[in-house]
């Protein structure tokens, strides 16, 4: 395991973090947000500094290597989890993070994605979800809502988006969680867990573009309408939210419904206990956005304890190693036939 | 009764039969017996991309051709003597490959009506009097088969999926093998798992063998000698499995971890199976999800101190062909191995082609050199993709190391390299923070530092935009782009004055110089051997390096009055060549899917000469 940073001496602070680059996003993107929260929270890992990456695709979010000082590689469009993939299987000691968006990580590189993440390679992917297409200029993503016009679509998107948190469940997935650029605690807490997580973990984060799709998640992220459409998933703990705590998820059957704990009909004890181990779960909560009057769940759907793929790739080797003593290379060009030739 | 041994000099034997008759098997384990009695051989697997045509077909015809000898075999030849046919299917699709006066040893007991209706053929050529002018000898192998496992009870299909081993076997007692070799196999494969499927091939095998000496049909056995290779230990080897070997030889030599990201794909997959199967090495193979995984990943093991590789075909080139720009920016060491297989697009997936030499120098968006090399033979895929891994950690690029699907699959005997013989591969990693700089330049390679993450205080950020000179920090300024794109190009020039002067088979100048590259080097050989034998006086070039050529070969072409370049292509290396150094080359272009013949290249050159010099 990595030496704790304060063995090397100096405990690092979010200055370590910060490159000399200047920030290049737009004034008021929310990726300012995602940037400082993971820099505010990295210095709290125990890794040494250099065996961060930060590997990336194309896009805005993609540009966030370059504004952390650590190893970073800004690769091409989609690619980074296969990049990543690469460092992790060569170097397991490293601590791999993958920024990406709806657009590099969804759409380009879609099937990099499911497969470094059904793979559980121990890779921290954070995908900033803005629904939109920012760096090419306002196109629809595959995550932009029905009827959305953008550049692309004036008359409106017709093809169905995706939800990221299921597509990585339905990837095998081992860790999937929500978060939001305008909740820096819970973006933060999600971060850690992220990093904490043995495995694959996939983080996906609502990010306000201001430039081309402003306001797609204010019913989340503001302040009036927040309490009543967001619901925090803790591990053991009841689905409860509202502004004075006073509704609560409860589950017919499969299917969640809002009831209020307010007026009696209900308690604490009918409702929707949250359990990180529960895949099925997982996909009911995911499941929660295609109906309108349940509130957005925040925080981790799902936290599985799996092998990781580089373990059991090292694991054939040692065994392999065991079994056969160090290989002879002389002895492999060899082969099992040879003749002599005087 | 003991029967007449006449001496050769060479054969070539061709084996056919349905894609289930086990045609491939038969033909290696042949070539296996051969090589170990130190013959000197040359093999051209031929098999159709059905896993199993449906039975009887001409589609589904597979066949495996070998020609070995006392003498130096330098291609798997471009007739055959002998036709093994199991089928009429297989004989109606190579019998045009049979010389005058070859022999024909066929299955006959398989010349059903059904059989010949399903080969398109109108009336039995057993009976029809169309094979005259060769010697057919018309077996039951079927039948005998079936004899020779009468008590033991087994499933008819199993039966006759034994009688390749019939086959083998009757080969084995005309050219004068021994059996060993095989019954060696046999046990291996099958004894411990299934003692009685072990016991019926045996069975059969020397009931083929056996079938030879008793019968009156065979008066004559062939011996051919042992070949008078240099000396040295030997084995036989295929394309790809040298190719696999010569990747693991160099991650040892330069002490770095070996990282495969491969995608299955004709007929480059077997470098992925040998590899994957060497784990006590180290060696890190990675069944990626698609081509461009595949080199994705190897970019990232390189980024993080590996020796990384991606082996794959054309198809699978054209997919890797942006994140090949990545690594060119990155300029991190990358061997990128393609087994040429017939195109364009699906093309012939297991034929052979040198149709991607402008895919890999050219095929990039924008200004994106790299280094390519070619293997001319299965044994100098070893060579050439050593020489590629050295090249790619010396200059810090990728290098695409092109063989294809006739060396990949063929095989041929190979002198085993002594480890300590082979060339060092120096690695450096950058260590100082004090003077580190991303794209700081060796003075000698134009190479910049390797700088791998964990190493305290280098922490950096690189990526495919365009970066500043020395500093790596992105920069779009019109005259460092220039600057950036100038030293690209000349770092690839630099790798000139690192690989050998350009040798010439011949007088240095004259009337007609050969040129060529990769697989085609047999052919082209044997052609100039010839042409030499009728008095001709014509010089030969046969190029490993692609891209940048050797320093010296602008000078050798202008020694020459006329530069002949036979390819597998419409005519590649001719147009670098003509671009490159103004050359009136001319071209011999044949892109049949299978390897030139030499007798086409050497009447093509005579027509050549003929009416100057005849």
């Amino acid at each position: 395991m990595a030496e704790t940073a304060q063995a090397q001496g100096a405990k690092l602070t979010i200055k370590d973090f910060q490159s000399d680059q200047d920030v290049r996003w737009c004034p008021g993107c929310g990726d300012y947000s995602i940037l400082a929260q993971i820099q505010r929270v990295f210095p709290e890992f125990t890794h040494k500094k250099e065996n961060y990456v930060a590997i990336s695709g194309i896009g805005c979010s993609s540009r966030f290597p370059y504004y952390m000082n650590v190893f970073g590689l800004h690769s091409i469009h989609g690619r980074a989890p296969a990049i990543a993939a690469g460092v992790k299987m060569v170097n397991p000691a490293l601590d791999v993070w993958v920024a990406t968006g709806d657009g590099d990580g969804l759409s380009i590189g879609g099937n990099h994605m499911i497969h470094m993440l059904r793979r559980n390679l121990n890779i921290k992917v954070i995908l900033f979800n803005n629904q939109i297409y920012g760096l090419t200029k306002g196109q629809y993503s595959p995550t932009s809502v029905l009827g959305q016009v953008t550049k692309s679509t004036p008359a409106g998107v017709i093809d169905f988006p995706f939800i990221p948190v299921s597509l990585a469940l339905g990837a095998q997935a081992t860790f999937v969680a929500r978060a939001m650029d305008r909740d820096p605690k819970q973006l933060q807490e999600v971060v850690r867990r992220a990093e904490e997580h043995h495995g694959a973990a996939f983080v996906e984060i609502y990010q306000n573009c201001n430039v081309f799709n402003d306001g797609a998640f204010f019913l989340f992220t503001e302040k009036e309408t927040r309490d009543d459409h967001v619901v925090y998933l803790e591990h053991g703990k009841p689905l409860i939210f509202g502004k004075k705590k006073e509704k609560g998820i409860r589950l017919d059957g499969f299917t969640p419904e809002v009831v209020s704990i307010a007026d009696g009909q209900y308690g604490a004890a009918d409702l929707l206990v949250h359990d990180e181990k529960d895949s099925t779960l997982a996909f009911i909560l995911a499941n929660m956005i295609h109906d309108p009057e349940l509130p957005r769940p925040m925080g981790i759907f799902l936290a599985l304890d799996h092998p990781t793929y580089e373990e059991q790739m090292a694991d054939q080797i040692a065994r392999a190693r065991s079994r056969k003593g160090e290989g002879d290379l002389q002895k492999l060009l060899n082969g099992e036939e040879t003749w002599v030739i005087s | 009764m003991t029967k007449e041994v006449k001496t050769l000099d060479e054969v070539t034997i061709r084996f056919a039969g349905d894609s289930g008759d086990g045609m491939q098997l038969t033909g290696t384990q042949f070539t296996n017996t051969v090589a170990a009695l130190g013959n000197d051989l040359s093999t051209l697997p031929d098999y159709p991309a059905e896993i199993r045509a449906p039975a009887g077909t001409t589609y589904g015809v597979s066949g495996f051709q070998i020609k070995f000898g006392s003498t130096d075999i330098l291609t798997p030849g471009d007739t055959c003597d002998v036709l093994v046919a199991m089928n009429p299917a297989a004989l109606a699709t190579n019998r045009k490959l049979l010389r005058d006066g070859g022999t024909i040893i066929v299955n006959e007991d398989a010349f059903t009506e059904k059989n010949l209706r399903m080969a398109g053929l109108a009336t039995n050529p057993l009976e029809d009097g169309s094979l005259a002018k060769y010697q057919v000898h018309r077996i039951g192998i079927s039948k005998l088969t079936t004899n020779a496992l009468a008590d033991m009870n087994l499933s008819t299909r199993f039966v006759d999926k034994t009688k390749n081993f019939f086959a083998l076997g009757l080969m084995y007692w005309m050219y004068n093998r021994p059996l060993d070799q095989s019954i060696r196999f046999i046990e291996e494969k099958f004894g411990a798992k299934d003692p009685q499927v072990a016991e019926a091939n045996l069975r059969v095998l020397r009931a083929g063998f056996n079938y030879g000496d008793t019968t009156e049909m065979f008066t004559t056995r062939f011996d051919v000698r042992p070949a008078k290779l240099p000396p040295g230990k030997y084995r036989n080897v295929m394309g790809n499995v040298a190719t696999a070997l010569g990747l693991v030889a160099a991650a040892r030599k330069s002490g770095l971890q070996l990282f495969l990201g491969s995608y299955p794909i004709t007929p480059a997959s077997d470098i992925l199976h040998e590899l994957s199967k060497l784990k006590e090495f180290g060696v890190k193979t990675f069944q990626a999800e698609d081509e461009i995984a595949a080199i994705c990943a190897a970019i990232g093991a390189s980024y993080a101190g590996a020796l990384a590789a991606t082996t794959t075909s054309g198809p699978g080139l054209a997919l890797k062909t942006e994140a090949l720009g990545l690594a060119i920016m990155l300029e991190l060491p990358l061997v990128v191995v393609d087994v040429q297989r017939g195109g364009p697009s699906t093309g012939l997936p297991t034929k052979t082609e040198q149709a991607d030499l402008l895919q890999a120098v050219c095929g990039r968006n924008g200004e994106a050199p790299l280094a390519v090399i070619a293997a001319s033979s299965p044994g100098d895929c070893f060579t050439t993709v050593y020489e590629a891994a050295r090249i790619a950690i010396r200059f810090m690029t990728p290098v695409i190391c092109l063989t294809d699907g006739y060396l990949g699959n063929g095989a041929e005997p190979w002198r085993i390299p002594d480890v300590n013989d082979l060339p060092p591969i120096p690695v450096t990693f950058a260590k100082d923070p004090a003077t580190f700089q991303p794209y700081a330049r060796d003075p000698v390679t134009l190479a910049r530092p390797w700088a791998i993450p964990g190493t305290p205080g280098l922490e950096h950020r690189i990526g495919g935009l365009e970066k500043q000179d020395v500093t790596g920090n992105i920069n779009y300024e019109p005259d460092n782009h220039d600057l950036m794109i100038r030293l690209r190009s000349a770092k690839i020039g630099r790798i000139a004055d690192d690989i050998p002067e350009q040798t010439v088979d011949g007088p240095p100048s004259g009337d007609l110089l050969l040129v060529g590259w990769g697989s085609t080097f047999g052919s082209i050989k044997s052609a100039v051997t010839g042409l030499r034998e009728s008095g001709k006086n014509v010089s030969y070039v046969h190029l490993r390096y692609l891209n940048p050529f050797p320093r010296n070969l602008g000078k050798i072409l202008s020694a020459f009055r006329t530069v002949v370049v036979p390819e597998i292509n419409s005519g590649q290396l001719l147009r670098l060549l003509r671009s490159t150094y103004q050359v009136n080359a001319v071209g011999f272009n044949v892109v049949r899917g299978l390897p030139l013949r030499s007798e086409e290249i050497e009447n093509f050159v005579e027509k050549l000469m003929g009416g100057n010099h005849g």
